[in-house]
């Protein structure tokens, strides 16, 4: 029996634990028993490696882990709308902590000579993907929360530049597998791979953040297996595998979402051009006030309600929940069709609605509620612009063309509360706004869900 | 030409690949199977599963060998610990907004 048989037995029950814990996350039913098996294991980890004979001072971890409670409770209870920048700034110290043992261990082994050239790769492997990881998360963490620009930053030979750090980080630790008393490569290395993750998020725009999150999640994953592999940990490779696994997942979903490849959203720096499209006519819409907006929706039978992230910068969740509360007192079917890219990370739409206390059976996803779009009365588009943009199916010259969309135009009537006729964040032409069967209620949503509210209560009375 | 100790043995090599190909297969097909209305807390549940980086980052703070290795591993169960208690608590605090219809609210 090695010293370490009681820790192994710990990391092998939470493993199990973990897997559970992600089929548990299937459905809303028993996803909170997920995160209740997921504590389990990582209890039953922590402390099965307390107990391993090798850890002999409790000084250092203590404070450590006392300060990490310290900056992780506040960091929990941001608001939900800054969920995103959370999960970067989470890679971040997940890349971190793997390129900090990845170095200690380095040091640690060519002083003592333990250091071997299996070793040597996987810990090149870790402090590359390591530290790209930190400084990508936290640039992601920066354009989501907007403290840097959320613009593309494009420069020329910016791809070349950017793989010739790459190259170079990866050479040279080909060269320290070969021989690992070349001290001077290993913080060459770490730079390398700092700056390569800064200019691997750079040219990416705002709209693809969803994607480049889900991407961060895969290399967050890996820089955890990386340190399995250093540390000979099976449970660390486990789960980082795992985290893996749901980023790619993530990351291929978001990609078929907005129809592209992955190397089109890391590379393409989508939103920089176009700026100069041409000046189109001025043509007419037709607008609406909120008392026709609020009889048309008591008299429908049935509305989907279209929200874009924009409904969620004008803080407009809570009235959309009155006005889904007032349609379905009348009697109205009121469903919420839900893009895969709506909102800025993966599902994060849902987690704002269901916050508003809107009920999941409500949620449709896109590929369900499209079938059911001709037989609709009303489709209400708040905040939302290119998920709804015709021009997907139709234009080939379109940028989004191909990219899959909810079938709003195809509703009897369209409802589109929108500030003013400037083009969206991309700056493509939304036909929709122009069409036969299109309303537009111009305002700020909150204003005017909130006056439809008003009308639909006064009503009532 | 560096000569340091042997290599370490293939067949353990080999242990954590097979370890590793295995995990990754089943992960793939059980998040393939998760609803897209939990893909955010999915994330963060996955986030915080992989903070499991802390018990490498403990054995390295607690071994004591020097002042280097001690310091880079306190920083990396900082780290650590920030993503696992963050994630955990964001995670649950997301699920519990999942609410049914027929459930009364509050």
């Amino acid at each position: 029996m090695t010293p370490a048989f009681g820790t192994d037995l710990c990391y092998l029950v939470a493993a199990p634990l973990f897997i559970l814990a992600l089929r548990w996350m299937s459905q809303p039913d028993t996803a909170r028993r997920a995160v209740l098996a997921a504590v389990t294991g990582m209890v039953l980890a922590v402390a099965g490696t307390l107990l391993h004979p090798e850890v002999v001072t409790y000084k250092w971890i203590a404070i450590a882990a006392a300060a990490g409670f310290a900056v992780g409770f506040p960091l929990s209870r941001v608001p939900l709308t800054a969920v995103p920048e959370r999960t970067g700034l989470s890679q971040a110290f997940g890349g971190m902590a793997a390129a900090l043992v990845g170095a200690a261990k380095y040091y640690l082994w060519t002083q003592t000579g333990e250091m071997n050239s299996f070793r040597m790769a996987v810990i090149a492997g870790e402090v590359i993907l390591g530290c790209l990881t930190c400084t990508g998360g936290l640039m992601a963490a920066g354009k989501l929360a907007e403290w840097i620009s959320t613009r593309p930053v494009t420069y020329k030979g910016q791809n070349f530049v950017s793989f010739l750090l790459l190259g170079t980080a990866v050479f040279l630790g080909v060269k320290l597998v070969l021989d690992p008393t070349l001290t001077w490569a290993f913080p060459l290395i770490v730079v390398l791979a700092l700056i390569f993750g800064v200019l691997l998020i750079l040219p990416i725009g705002g709209a693809d953040m969803p994607t480049v999150i889900s991407f961060l999640n895969a290399y967050a994953g890996l820089s955890a297996v990386a340190m399995g592999f250093v540390l000979e940990n099976k449970l660390l490779i486990t789960a980082g595998a795992l985290d893996g696994a749901s980023g790619l997942i993530l990351s291929i979903i978001m990609c078929r979402a907005m129809n592209r490849s992955v190397a089109n959203v890391l590379f393409g720096a989508f939103g920089a051009v176009k700026a100069g499209a041409k000046a189109v006519e001025p043509r007419t819409v037709k607008s609406a006030t909120p008392t026709d907006a609020a009889e048309l929706l008591a008299n429908a039978d049935s509305v989907v309600i279209i929200p874009g992230y924009g409904m969620a910068v004008a803080q407009a969740q809570h009235r959309v929940r009155d006005l889904f509360d007032q349609l379905m007192k009348r009697g109205v079917d009121v469903k919420f069709a839900v893009h895969p890219v709506a909102g800025r990370m993966p599902g994060h739409m849902n987690v704002l609605l269901a916050e508003a206390d809107i009920p999941y059976d409500r949620l449709v996803e896109m590929d369900d509620i499209n079938p059911e779009m001709p037989q609709t009365t009303v489709a209400l588009v708040i905040g939302a612009n290119d998920v709804v943009n015709p021009a997907a199916r139709s234009d080939k010259d379109s940028p989004i063309y191909g990219m899959p969309i909810i079938d709003a135009d195809k509703a009897q009537t369209v409802l589109a509360i929108k500030r003013s006729m400037n083009p969206g964040f991309a700056g493509i032409e939304n036909e929709l706004y122009y069409a036969n069967n299109t309303l537009m209620l111009f305002g700020d949503a909150k204003q005017v869900i909130g006056d439809v509210v008003k009308v639909l209560t006064g009503e009532g009375h | 030409m560096y000569s340091g100790p042997p290599d370490m043995d293939l067949e353990l090599l080999l242990t954590l690949l097979f370890i590793f190909v295995l995990s990754t297969f089943l992960g793939l097909d059980i998040i393939r199977r998760v609803s897209r209305l939990l893909h955010t807390p999915l994330m963060s549940l996955t986030n915080a599963i992989s903070s499991i980086a802390v018990v490498g980052a403990i054995i390295l703070a607690g071994q004591a060998h020097d002042a280097l290795s001690t310091w880079l591993g306190a920083v990396a169960v900082f780290a650590s610990t920030t993503n696992l208690v963050s994630g955990y608590l964001i995670t649950d605090r997301m699920l519990r907004m999942f609410k049914r219809r027929e459930v009364p609210k509050k």
